[in-house]
């Protein structure tokens, strides 16, 4: 069964058509590489994904829950967004760490306010406390920072202050990881370290959708590429496909900007 | 100079007492002023356009007039105009009607602060905060409220050292600050008259206070110089 379902999203910001009818499922332990030039609609989709932004029509569905639905506001209540976002975890260009804690408080803090938010915290809350501590180390060592644990975001390189972000975005389990273009703010010494560590969730089976401007990356890592254009799906598929043997003659300009560089 | 010094014991003792009501109206005004500040501050980044249309237009009139005539105005108007004079005779009358002014007056000022705060955060830290599941108000409390008190000590330091010598103004109701206990003895008071320098010597009492204000709040600039 498909982890994530998206039907017929629309959205229109003012008058612009951002996204015009996308569709597209997601398996588990998926990875999914979205590209396309700037203002594609690549970011307001997942912008949609993770609530940030209201689709004016279409449904969205996570292990067959809806989650969202334009036509049953049921679905739609602000109260409950807050717990639908959790489904998903985004990790954002500029990475948006939180100045004022240490790397380690960074993945720990979303994580501790929701064990604030159970029933039963004040009972086991050393327990807690003790479990979301270690969990927050073992990503930082997975993310190859276990020694900038105490650091501030200030104190760290770029391609350091973006994996502490996907650390914090892993601390809370999502169902779907999504990346929006997370290099783009880093120079191309920094993106590699990057991409690794993305590259190691794949491998592990994270469920991710991946919007890049690097193209190899996108075939490498991906399951399945999707190419967008002017707010639509043009074309999507197998990595090998879509960028040896592109079906659309727009794909294949797009791409061959990118491989005569 | 032999008399300055014969008159010395006497002038301190008035200004000290002078001085506590000074001090007695600047920490009301701030104890006050910051979170009313806050309130409006809020109110003119509003949704809800004619509730911050009307925030705004009340910063205007009280950004744009001095705080002399607002001291006047919110002093002698209920009793001379409206004949209900609400303030009450006495001291502590006078105190209540610059308090109010004064907290109306910074609270309209620092709420430009406090937006300028908010608005400065990048909205990326919201929805960071957002994509992680808090509440609104975790968001505020746990992530954005340090980074806008981080942005806003420098320039409310300025405030706060503006408002020591603006506390001077109260004067003009004839609340008894320590300008009016200086001026007492040019007057006349205690045996002592025709004596400007008492009204000079207050400008010390200004000066020690705003200099301890000073390492205060550049302690706390420092403090938070932890995190960019």
């Amino acid at each position: 069964m498909s982890i994530l379902e998206v039907e017929h999203i629309r959205k229109t910001f003012e008058n612009t058509k951002v996204l015009e009818d996308i569709s597209l499922s997601l398996d588990k332990g998926q990875v999914v590489s979205i590209i396309g030039s700037s203002g594609s609609g690549k970011t307001t989709l997942l912008r949609c994904l993770n609530f940030l932004e209201r689709p004016d029509h279409g449904i969205i569905r996570v292990n067959g829950e809806t989650l969202f639905d334009s036509d049953n506001p049921a679905t739609q209540r602000e109260s409950e967004i807050r717990k639908k976002r959790l489904h998903f975890g985004l990790v954002f260009q500029s990475f948006n760490l939180f100045p004022q804690y240490t790397a380690m408080q960074n993945v720990m803090l979303a994580r501790e306010l929701l064990a604030k938010e159970m029933p039963d915290y004040k009972a086991k809350k050393k327990e807690l406390q003790s479990e979301i501590e270690e969990e927050a180390v073992s990503l930082l060592k997975q993310m190859g920072l276990a020694d900038r644990a105490n650091h501030y975001p200030h104190q760290l390189s770029g391609g350091q202050c973006q994996r502490v972000a996907i650390a914090r975005a892993l601390a809370l389990k999502p169902d779907i990881l999504c990346f929006d273009e997370p290099t783009s703010a880093l120079d191309p010494e920094l993106t590699g370290e990057v991409l690794k560590v993305i590259k190691e969730l794949a491998d592990k089976n994270t469920t991710m959708i991946i919007v890049t401007h690097e193209m190899a990356f996108a075939r490498d890592v991906a399951n399945h590429v999707i190419f967008m254009d002017g707010g639509h799906i043009l074309e999507q598929g197998d990595p090998m496909q879509v960028f040896e043997n592109p079906r659309e003659e727009r794909t294949r300009q797009f791409l061959s900007r990118f491989t005569q560089e | 100079m032999e008399l300055i010094l014969e008159q010395m014991p006497i002038v301190i003792r008035a200004l000290n007492v002078g001085f506590l009501q000074t001090l007695k109206l600047f920490f009301v005004t701030l104890i006050g002023a910051f979170p009313l500040g806050l309130v409006i501050a809020f109110g003119s980044m509003s949704k809800f356009k004619p509730l911050s249309y009307f925030t705004k237009f009340i910063v205007w009139i009280v950004r744009g007039t001095p705080l002399m005539i607002q001291l006047l105005i919110i002093y002698y108007f209920p009793g001379l105009v409206l004949h209900n004079p609400i303030w009450g005779g006495g001291e502590t009358g006078r105190f209540l009607a610059a308090a109010v002014s004064f907290i109306i007056n910074y609270a309209c000022y620092f709420s430009e602060i406090y937006r300028g705060g908010i608005q400065g955060i990048p909205v990326g830290q919201t929805e960071a905060g957002l994509v992680l599941g808090m509440t609104k108000s975790q968001i505020f409390f746990k992530v954005t409220l340090l980074q806008m008190i981080k942005r806003i000590v420098p320039p409310m330091s300025n405030e706060i050292i503006t408002l020591v010598k603006d506390t001077s103004l109260a004067r003009i109701i004839a609340l008894q600050e320590i300008i009016w206990a200086g001026q007492a003895f040019m007057k006349g008071s205690q045996g002592i008259s025709g004596a400007i320098w008492p009204l000079f010597f207050t400008a010390i009492y200004y000066l020690i206070c705003n200099g301890i204000l000073t390492i205060l709040l550049g302690a706390l600039e420092k403090k938070l110089d932890y995190f960019r």
